[in-house]
């Protein structure tokens, strides 16, 4: 199966009800450990992208992901504006001038977002971050892919394995961020970054499967 | 004369760097760019552009920041410039406050671009790594 660039931006559309259903939640998550803005950032970001992307006749997948991408760097003013941005920036790159995008279109997007990521952030696995959200889904798509799964059931593993990694983030000790201030003290409490990740991901999981399945 | 911008994810921080760096020399180019458009805490990427650009000579421009965003939206910022541009603005790895008194300093009296990080160093926090 493939998504079109319509599809696309109606997905983005449903991360940013998401995002905003959650914003609390985040900004909860993000005050344990950091400044507490986390959920307003966000919210503030993909409110500008539904804005940026209203008009947008969905015909270049590539450049949907690049406004996205500009959206939350111009709008979000804390970490996950730049870290964000930059990942839907490279993401759109993968797939410059394309009208659908299939399972393995998504894979590559999802491993330049996250090069993107560990490039701005200058970050690794086990800090804490987005990436131990990204990075095992990622790796749990591969490998669903190799063993042949259909689109949706990759899909499904990319989000069970982020939130493995939400869970993750509970037990180590933050390195990089605002959190990393706080060292033995972050421990027992899971990074908001990551869990915005799941939750993007998570939604791409659920929109998809309701398109499968002719409810979206 | 090598131009200052001030990143704080504080607008009073920024200002405040500032003003203590213009009370040491009176007579250079710095100009703060602290909080975000709507003047909440955090960082702006296009506070930081427009900053460059009004501090912005062929002799360069010395960016000091506070914490990690100000940093990565100073890089993006940077990364928007015109190619000759950004090879003459650098970001400088210092304590915010002490760094804009070096900088400020070593600027007023005619230090180039090299000089300056070079004078800075023993103000780094091994902030970018």
């Amino acid at each position: 199966m493939s998504i079109s660039g319509l599809q696309v931006i109606s997905i983005l559309n449903k991360i940013a009800s998401v995002i905003e259903e959650n914003k609390s939640y985040l900004c909860e998550l993000d005050a344990a450990i950091g400044d507490g803005d986390h959920g307003i950032n966000m919210n503030k970001g993909f409110i500008a992208i539904k804005d940026k992307l209203k008009d947008n006749n969905g015909g270049d997948i590539g450049e949907i992901l690049k406004k996205t991408g500009m959206a939350l760097v111009s709008n979000v003013g804390g970490a996950s504006g730049p870290l964000y941005g930059t990942a839907f920036m490279k993401a759109a790159g993968e797939v410059n001038g394309k009208e659908n995008i299939d399972i393995e279109d998504f894979i590559k997007i999802l491993e330049a977002a996250l090069g993107g990521i560990m490039m701005r952030g200058k970050a690794e696995i086990g800090e804490k971050t987005m990436i131990d959200a990204i990075a095992p889904a990622i790796n749990a798509m591969k490998e669903a892919l190799k063993g042949g799964l259909a689109p949706i059931d990759i899909l499904k593993a990319s989000k069970d394995a982020s939130i493995q990694g939400v869970e993750y983030t509970k037990t180590i000790i933050a390195t990089k961020g605002r959190a990393s201030y706080l060292g033995e003290r972050s421990i027992g409490h899971q990074d908001a970054g990551a869990t915005s990740s799941y939750l993007i991901l998570n939604t791409i999981y659920e929109q998809v499967k309701g398109i499968k399945e002719g409810m979206v | 004369m090598v131009g200052i911008v001030i990143i704080s994810h504080s607008s009073k921080v920024a200002e405040g760097v500032k003003e203590l760096a213009l009370q040491m020399v009176d007579d250079v180019l710095i100009v703060a760019a602290g909080g975000t458009k709507n003047n909440e805490l955090g960082t702006d990427i296009e506070k930081i552009i427009l900053a460059i650009k009004q501090v912005y000579s062929e002799d360069g421009v010395a960016i000091l920041f506070d914490l990690g965003s100000a940093y990565m939206n100073a890089q993006m910022a940077i990364e928007t410039l015109p190619a000759q541009m950004q090879k003459k603005v650098e970001i400088l790895d210092a304590a915010l406050v002490e760094g804009a008194i070096v900088v400020a300093v070593e600027s007023s009296s005619g230090k180039n671009l090299i000089e300056i990080q070079e004078a800075v160093k023993g103000q780094c926090l091994h902030k970018i790594r």
